[in-house]
């Protein structure tokens, strides 16, 4: 049942190979999702085996709920459960630099906390180079950003910090595949990896197996909780392709920001924002209504953090926006900024990973599938 | 929720027939109250272990394939049963299955391709997607929609049947006496399989090492109830679907997972040691439905399947480890078994072994000669070490002794008497059709077809 004590590493792999044991053995959910199909061409499990079907699981609950073993019977299997809790495991063993996995216990406290550090950098740093009435004036020249926070000083913290997280995301998940594949040096072939970005995209195994969606309830089915990460998801890459064309306009048409709102960077993180705003306020309201007995309760504040700071930044985008030939601009932009710091900051080390484990997983699912 | 003092059909059980009779008289505009005796997160009874249900089709459907005649599914009916059968109802239930699938697709239920390792039961077998767990989620889903009430942790414990018909039944629900009555009712609360007396009655002290794979609620309570009321009953009490499944499952609601797929590719032997049976007589899914009674004439109700390391990988994973030695003495004394017997088994097997090209897709033809039993296929020598051994016992699914019906599913009770508002469904009336003998997903087939008849014709008693 349900227990609140965290389990150690050790713990949770040896319930997750229990589970798997069993579910081997029975077999029933073969046609709900990928991890029980992977699961079937095995007979044992390692470690590896384990940590990739544990993020190859997508959470949607459909073989708890139709689970002749889940509690009260006395084998007490909860996939997603086990799962779930090993996932977290997971992310600590393959986080890079390996010291930085403690940043995954309490995850919840150290993204809040990271975020009023970022807040207060930020506000430091505008404060130190500019009069402090600069904060509160009225900008209308081209690059009014850059008066507020210089462009090179907003291009080393963002640069640095962000290339610093690829950095650690890459030999995270580099480290991931290499582990979890059980038999090194397969080759990758563009079919295999187009159809896990097919099946990452469309999140396909998030939909209970039938199409008709994650349990809701016990006997209910519902597609919302794809339909926000759908939103949740576009939103940000809409955003990060947003920044990206920023980046083109400014180093390579020389264009300085703020943009026109029918500009490419203003309608991408436009439509990227509005997605930031509904995707996560509706996973937040289903997290808090879900069935807890299928949860790994212990990682909500992580889940809760990175929904909840994407949501803000989102809010503090759009504001500047819509404020940004005001004197609100100034202090909007800087708690804006702050926010994007603190999610590029804790990007290696928040819920953002499970996107590339579950990726990397879909793509090891679809090489084995085609041998 | 309060159990209302009326109603106009009344369902007692919880599993599949119980669910397609009460959604079917609920279709038909009845009032319908389900009483069943497990609570909410065990209900379902033994359609909660199933999978997949037994269609006769013409052309590939859902996710069956290919095609099924109505004739072929007969011969494999009379095959099984040894003509132990009603085939007046069995003909009735071959010819409505065809329909079950749109029907249960309709209500909510979806389908998988067959599961690995369940040898071309695709054909013949619709396999439900997520298990029977899934398909009980869907028809409760359904009939709360519709409308039907459905009360948990309610153990029907009497019926009242007056001279000319069903008038209201008692119900126990968290230690409170209620009584309902209804227009008719529909009895589909399983066998007595569960009721360790009973069973005992019939197998006598060989009862004690039974384990029973499915729900601990179908104790035969309504089947003994209404025997003693003067109910015609079809079967005999030793009759049940009996599979050999590991004996560290546990009493009750082990289920598939209980299972060892590996008998065709070992010796079995009994507690003295000696072989008992031909082990490689045909494919397991066409045998694992008589291990059970053959593990229970033996000694003590054990038996052990024993392979060596050549064939470890070639069956379907079990849940529990497999007990390992290095030798054949060694894994004697682990299992309890007397060495120097099982010794001069595996020597006399080894020696009896013909040469062959061994081949577990097919029936290979690799036997023995001149041994008693001599086995007919995958027969190749335990030589190569370590060895490995499963403890077998009789897992018991469900007794075939029930509810003599007829093609209404209307309980008999004899020419005399004239009741004519109690219907029956599922297993508590399955003998009618299985006299000895399972095919496999027929429990579903006869649950579905029957509880459909059944809530039908309640419903009509209703005016």
């Amino acid at each position: 049942m349900q227990t609140d004590v965290t389990e150690t590493p050790e713990e949770s792999l040896a319930e997750a190979r229990r589970t798997m044991t069993i579910c081997n053995a029975c077999r029933y959910c073969e046609g709900l999702c990928a991890t029980f199909q992977s699961m079937s061409l095995q007979r044992a499990f390692s470690n590896g085996d384990l940590n990739y079907l544990a993020n190859l699981c997508h959470n949607c609950t459909a073989c708890f709920h139709g689970c002749q073993y889940a509690p009260p019977h006395e084998f007490n299997v909860n996939v997603p459960r086990a799962l779930a809790s090993l996932r977290l495991e997971s992310y600590k063993e393959f986080a890079w630099p390996g010291f930085m996995a403690r940043l995954f216990e309490r995850n919840g406290l150290v993204m809040s906390l990271v975020t009023a550090f970022s807040l207060a950098f930020v506000l430091s740093l505008t404060i130190v180079w500019n009069e402090p009435s600069a904060l509160l004036a009225v900008y209308d020249k081209p690059g009014a950003f850059y008066q507020v926070i210089s462009h090179n000083m907003m291009i080393a913290v963002a640069g640095g910090t962000f290339g610093f997280s690829v950095l650690a995301i890459a030999m995270g998940v580099r480290r991931f595949y290499r582990d979890t594949c059980r038999v090194p040096g397969r080759t990758v072939s563009i079919k295999a990896f187009l159809a896990a970005a097919r099946d990452a995209a469309t999140l396909k195994y998030l939909k209970g197996g039938h199409g008709e969606g994650c349990n809701s309830t016990v006997d209910n089915f519902s597609n919302l909780r794809a339909v926000f990460h759908h939103f949740t998801m576009w939103g940000f890459l809409l955003c990060f392709a947003a920044t990206c064309a920023a980046t083109v306009y400014d180093y390579f048409m020389g264009i300085p920001a703020p943009y026109a709102y029918s500009s490419v960077p203003v309608v991408l993180g436009s439509l990227g924002g509005i997605g930031l705003l509904i995707g996560p306020v509706g996973l937040f309201v289903l997290k808090i209504w879900s069935d807890p007995r299928p949860a790994n309760i212990t990682q909500f504040g992580m889940d809760y953090a990175f929904i909840v700071l994407l949501f803000l930044i989102s809010l503090t985008g759009i504001l500047l926006l819509v404020l940004r030939e005001t004197s609100a601009m100034a202090l909007i932009l800087i708690v804006h900024l702050g926010f994007v710091l603190a999610l590029f900051v804790t990007l290696p080390y928040s819920k953002f990973v499970h996107s590339v484990y579950r990726v990397a997983s879909l793509l090891r699912f679809e090489v084995e599938k085609a041998e | 929720m309060i159990i209302p003092e009326s109603t106009n059909v009344l369902v007692v059980g919880g599993g599949n027939a119980a669910m397609c009779a009460a959604i079917t008289a609920r279709e038909q505009g009845a009032a319908v109250v389900v009483l069943e005796h497990a609570g909410q997160e065990m209900r379902g009874g033994n359609s909660r272990h199933t999978r997949n249900l037994r269609a006769a089709h013409d052309q590939p459907v859902f996710e069956q394939t290919g095609a099924y005649s109505e004739d072929e599914f007969w011969q494999d009916l009379i095959k099984v049963t040894e003509g132990h059968t009603n085939e007046h109802l069995a003909r009735l239930m071959i010819r409505e299955s065809p329909h079950l699938l749109e029907w249960l697709h309709a209500r909510g239920i979806r389908y998988q391709s067959a599961l690995r390792g369940t040898l071309s039961l695709d054909r013949t077998n619709a396999f439900f997607l997520g298990g029977g767990k899934a398909l009980l989620n869907a028809e409760y889903r359904t009939a709360a929609r519709l409308g039907v009430q459905i009360f948990y942790a309610s153990e029907v414990t009497d019926l009242e049947i007056d001279a000319t018909g069903f008038r209201s039944a008692t119900v126990v629900r968290e230690g409170e006496t209620h009584n309902i009555q209804a227009k008719a009712v529909v009895i589909a609360s399983g066998g007595f399989q569960a009721n360790e007396a009973w069973m005992k009655e019939a197998w006598g002290e060989a009862a004690d090492n039974f384990i029973i794979r499915g729900t601990p609620f179908n104790r035969g309570t309504m089947l003994k109830n209404l025997m003693t009321k003067g109910a015609e009953i079809v079967g005999e009490p030793k009759q049940c679907h009996a599979v050999a499944i590991d004996a560290r499952a546990p009493k009750y609601d082990g289920g598939i997972a209980s299972r060892v797929d590996c008998v065709c590719f070992s010796i079995v032997v009994n507690r003295e040691g000696r072989r008992f049976y031909d082990e490689g007589e045909d494919f397991w899914p066409k045998r694992y439905a008589i291990w059970g009674r053959l593990v229970a004439q033996q000694a003590g109700q054990i038996a052990y399947a024993i392979i060596d390391s050549k064939v470890v990988e070639q069956f379907m994973p079990s849940m529990f480890p497999e007990i390992r030695a290095d030798s054949i003495t060694a894994l004697a004394n682990e299992i309890g078994v007397d060495a120097a017997s099982l010794e001069a088994t595996v020597t006399g097997f080894n020696a009896a072994v013909r040469p062959g090209k061994y081949d577990p897709r097919e029936l290979d033809g690799c036997s023995t000669a001149d041994i008693q039993p001599n086995k007919s296929n995958w027969a190749l020598k335990l030589d190569t070490p370590p060895y490995y051994a499963y403890p077998l016992r009789p897992g018991i699914t469900f007794t075939y002794l029930g509810l003599k019906v007829d093609e209404n599913a209307q309980v008999s009770f004899g020419p005399d008497r004239s009741v004519d508002n109690v219907f029956a469904a599922g297993e508590v009336m399955a003998g009618n059709i299985l006299g000895q003998g399972y095919c496999a997903g027929t429990g579903m087939t006869i649950g579905t077809v029957f509880g459909r008849i059944a809530g039908e014709n309640a419903a009509c008693r209703r005016t």
